[in-house]
């Protein structure tokens, strides 16, 4: 059945694609931004704004 | 937030925290997303792997071990609502150990976490895999490799996973209820409600045919009926109010997962054999094939297709947000820690765990996958027990604010921790050698932790919760 010899090669086709755009994106964002910006996320940002958990 | 923060040993002062809100996760979700993300990547457990349960002791048997495991993920989920509607951050379980335990627990429930759903993405991978070279040998084509299709598995979702947790999910709503109808109908349509019942439990059903010993070792695989529902704590930092969604979402997973494994036992039971039943690679599409309808064989082949996709697109959630949180508190590197400035996503995490997945997806065979997640999960159930009970001594009810306070308490706490010691025997039962190894790796990277690790830790900053003082300190 050739459909699944073609599907074969679509599939690997379509994974390297979305490998390339993952891989250069990261590498595109990495450049565009500082890691001190990057790597700002904090636990409990939110909690620390709109909760006090205290009853 | 000042006084709470000054009072509490290891609670960061504002400067120390981060310099922007806009620097993390996206609050986007709500209680459908969590139900989704738990029951889809649990559902794949009832299309596929629960039956080996009937394999070791007959329907009966996989019936109480559906039972009982019904009861000791009831007890799971009891105690994350609790805990993780309170201790609202990425990382889920690992948060919590850190936050009630100490630094060595969380490392190792971190890793846990982080072990268990990779491996379960290996394990989904492959059985994609396996079912486009099943559809593939239906239509007439052999030798079909399934090598591509596990690669496209793992690169779309993580992609997908890359782009944004709102979509992500979404998606994982949309073909987790897909799955979970497929279920429905196939019972419906098999009922003596609507006419003529291929059911046959009057002749197919036995007693048990090894006796009370298979009823234990039932119990392993009967995990597979609601294995992961503790995940839906993982999106923790992404919903837009924890403490209503969090509960909401899990314990209403964990009741749905609840009535689709009772209903998937009773329609495969009652149209199978459990000599074949206990063996089959898919039960509820042969189900589906033997009520001889082509409408539900496709109904439940899509099924299985999608429950299998959500079960890998919610590990891959999992997997990076514990991955991630590990690296915000500089447990591991802290270049793990970072936020994706467009989509919100830990995408370094993300990225950093699809060669993991493709390696054990390409290369390990499947019981062997399965098994190392299997055993992750049950460690990390080990701890929840002991992780409630110090958080209720350190924390009690009327000292800090819950979204939910589970019912009974020590009770699930005392129930989880027998039942997890039931299981424990009972894995070790089938596999014995790979509960040593893995505990004795366990072991290894705790020592790596606690002597070359934790000194890069700042333990001022890995806690930012503004909680009030526990008490006794």
């Amino acid at each position: 059945m050739q459909i699944w010899d073609l599907a074969e090669y679509a599939a690997w086709a379509l994974s390297a694609l979305l490998g390339i755009y993952i891989v250069t994106d990261w590498l595109k964002t990495d450049s565009r931004y500082s890691e001190e910006e990057l790597t700002s996320s904090r636990e409990g940002q939110l909690e620390a704004i709109t909760e006090q958990h205290e009853l | 937030m000042s006084d709470i923060t000054r009072n509490t040993p290891g609670i960061a002062e504002a400067s120390e925290a981060a310099p922007t809100q806009n620097g993390g996760l996206l609050r986007v979700l709500g209680p459908a997303h969590i139900w989704a993300l738990g029951v889809g990547i649990v559902l794949v457990g009832e299309y596929m792997g629960w039956n080996f349960a009937v394999g070791k002791g007959g329907a009966y048997a996989a019936l109480i071990a559906c039972w009982f495991a019904g009861i000791l993920y009831s007890c799971v989920a009891m105690i994350d609502s609790e805990v993780t509607s309170t201790v609202a951050a990425a990382g889920g379980q690992y948060t919590q150990a850190k936050h009630i335990i100490g630094p060595l627990m969380a490392f190792n429930v971190g890793l846990y976490l982080v072990f268990a759903y990779t491996m379960l993405e290996a394990a989904n991978a492959i059985t994609v895999g396996f079912l486009v070279e099943t559809v593939a040998g239906m239509t007439g084509h052999e030798g079909l490799n399934p090598q591509p299709f596990i690669v496209l598995a793992i690169m779309f979702l993580a992609w997908l996973n890359y782009r944004g947790v709102l979509a992500t999910l979404t998606f994982n709503l949309v073909i987790t209820a897909f799955a979970f109808t497929a279920i429905l109908i196939l019972f419906l349509a098999t009922s003596p409600l609507f006419g003529e019942s291929p059911l046959k439990h009057a002749e197919l059903m036995t007693g048990l045919p090894y006796g009370w010993l298979g009823v234990l070792a039932a119990m392993h695989f009967g995990l597979w009926f609601y294995l992961g529902i503790e995940g839906t704590c993982q999106a923790a930092e992404e919903v837009r109010s924890p403490s209503r969604s969090l509960p909401f979402g899990t314990l209403a997973g964990v009741m749905t997962l609840a009535i689709a494994a009772t209903l998937t036992w009773y329609l495969c039971v009652g149209l199978m054999p459990w000599e074949y039943l206990g063996q089959s690679g898919a039960p509820l599409f042969d189900a589906a094939r033997m009520s001889g309808s082509t409408a539900l064989t496709v109904l439940l082949g899509i099924g299985t297709l999608f429950a299998t996709l959500a079960s890998a697109n919610g590990c891959i959630n999992d997997a990076s947000r514990a991955w991630f949180a590990m690296g915000r508190d500089h447990y591991l590197p802290s270049w793990f820690g970072a936020v994706h400035p467009v989509y919100r996503t830990p995408y370094r995490s993300i990225i950093f765990l699809v060669p993991i997945a493709l390696i054990f997806a390409l290369g390990a065979p499947l019981d062997q996958v399965i098994t190392f997640s299997i055993l992750s999960g049950l460690l990390e159930y080990t701890f929840m027990p002991l992780n409630v009970i110090m958080f209720r001594r350190k924390w009690p009810l009327d000292t800090i604010k819950r979204g939910y306070e589970h019912p009974f308490h020590p009770v699930p706490a005392i129930v989880l921790l027998c039942l997890c010691g039931i299981t424990f025997f009972a894995v070790f039962l089938g596999y014995g050698t790979q509960l040593v190894a893995m505990i004795a790796f366990y072991i290894v990277v705790s020592l790596w932790f606690h002597f070359r690790r934790y000194r890069f830790v700042q333990r001022a900053a890995q806690f930012t919760m503004p909680w009030p003082k526990p008490q006794g300190y």
